[in-house]
């Protein structure tokens, strides 16, 4: 397929490997940001074919793994009501709040449904004018131009039936976090390349400077992905701080103006609790009061809800780049993707379920 | 929940006031939102997550940065996988 497959080539993706080979000189940790890179990473066994030298560690950039255990118990307890039907990706289905997930609601007769688009879930709220359709919000910046679409197409048709329950996160805080840990490991990074369809890379050359960092857009296929990462040994190598851009045919410094100027319109920026993490200042987006008719939270009164997460579960620290999937004693005894203990386990970007699904957990072999 | 899949342009329509088009992946086809892509034609590439069309692919940059990466593969098998120059 055209503008896939080429990026699949063993071959170019083999020569840009003895490329990174031939440069790299020293140690270095890189993170990738986003989950699906993660995916992409342990599936082709890229990590495993790049100089000893090169450790990956993977990134927050999972929004199912980081939507805080509070608002899924609220999802829940919206989603059970009879009224209501509920909408969603489907990701989200499995992934446990405390103690149950939107698939036993389903199983105890609540209206739950998976969408492919939030427009769907729009179209759901117009051809059924007696129920109440709820559509759970969640993303990073990729994300949060279709959900806006829904909040405007909602009001611009008048509906009174329509509402999200948003939990939208930003990647650039997530970075500030990270490399601002005493803890931090991470030299170099591989930005999201669709968050940055999105959004440009106009917001990364502060972070680079400030942590003396290179900072490079990447794409998903192996090849895009081998590519990021040799520009980044480069820099590191060189000692150059600052943004490249590997994934120039999707991605402009500019990102797209429309869906920025329509996120603007719709959502403000707003602090964020991200699961296992805990609040990172200014991460996340909240709807605007001109949309607050729109707002699930405010329309069901599910406040006061104490979340329980397991003990056992480390997705925290896996998903700062602490940690890895290996790390966890749970990870294929206690923690499966049939039995998550956390939402890493359950995501088709979570690190732990790539680790899982691709063979490196030796008791799930 | 990021992924987003490249497919070509090959139909385009209103609905609801909203610019849709139908995109081919490779023999499939799917409806899709263009609101974010207005300048697309008929042809044109674009990526899709969601349900939306979040940004055109350049098919200019396509080729100069595969280009780019032939040079890279054509130079290591011309010195073979161990490298060796200085």
């Amino acid at each position: 397929m055209k503008h896939l497959s080429e990026y699949r080539d063993a071959g170019l993706v083999g020569g840009v490997l003895s490329e990174i080979e031939r440069t790299v000189t020293q140690p270095w940790v890189i993170m990738e940001i986003c989950g699906g890179q993660t995916h992409s990473i342990v599936r082709s066994g890229l990590d495993q074919l790049l100089p000893p030298e090169i450790e990956l560690v993977h990134g927050p950039g999972c929004p199912v793994c980081v939507t805080p255990i509070e608002l899924i118990d609220k999802a829940l307890a919206i989603a059970s009501q009879p009224e209501v039907i509920f909408t969603s990706y489907g990701d989200m289905l499995r992934v446990p709040g405390s103690g149950r997930d939107l698939f036993n609601v389903r199983a105890d007769g609540g209206d739950v449904r998976v969408v492919y688009s939030p427009l769907d879930a729009v179209k759901l709220a117009q051809d059924n004018p007696d129920r109440q359709v709820v559509f759970f919000a969640i993303g990073f910046e990729t994300t949060a131009p279709p959900n806006a679409m829904s909040v405007a197409q909602a009001k611009k048709l008048g509906l009174k039936n329509y509402s999200v329950l948003v939990s939208h996160v930003r990647v650039p805080p997530a970075m500030h976090a990270i490399l601002g840990s005493p803890y931090n490991r991470v030299q170099g990074f591989l930005a999201a390349g669709h968050v940055c369809a999105v959004m440009g890379y106009w917001e990364y050359p502060p972070i680079a400077e400030r942590y003396r960092v290179p900072i490079v857009v990447t794409g998903f296929e192996p090849l895009d992905i081998a590519q990021g990462i040799l520009e980044t040994v480069r820099m590191l190598e060189a000692g150059k701080v600052g943004v490249g851009n590997a994934y120039a045919r999707i991605v402009t410094e500019a990102g797209n103006q429309p869906a920025q100027a329509l996120i603007e319109r719709v959502f403000e920026n707003c602090d964020r609790k991200w699961r296992g993490i805990g609040v990172i200042p200014d991460s996340g987006w909240r709807l605007r009061e001109a949309f607050a008719e729109f707002d699930a939270e405010t329309r069901w009164d599910v406040a006061d809800i104490q979340p329980q997460e397991s003990p056992l579960c480390i997705a925290g620290e896996i998903l700062q780049g602490l940690k890895k999937p290996l790390d966890c004693p749970a990870i294929g005894v206690e923690c499966t993707p049939e039995h998550p203990l956390g939402a890493t386990m359950v995501s088709s970007e979570g690190a732990c379920a790539a680790y899982y699904r691709y063979g490196r957990v030796p008791e799930a072999g | 929940m990021c992924l987003a899949v490249p497919g070509k342009v090959v139909e385009l329509h209103e609905a609801n006031g909203l610019l849709m088009g139908t995109v081919d992946f490779g023999g499939v086809q799917r409806e899709a939102c263009l609101e974010y892509v207005p300048e697309t034609q008929i042809g044109d590439y674009v990526i899709i997550h969601v349900g939306f069309a979040i940004s055109q692919i350049s098919e200019q940059e396509a080729q100069e940065t595969l280009a780019l990466l032939r040079e890279i593969a054509d130079f290591e098998s011309e010195i073979g996988p161990e490298g060796g120059v200085a």
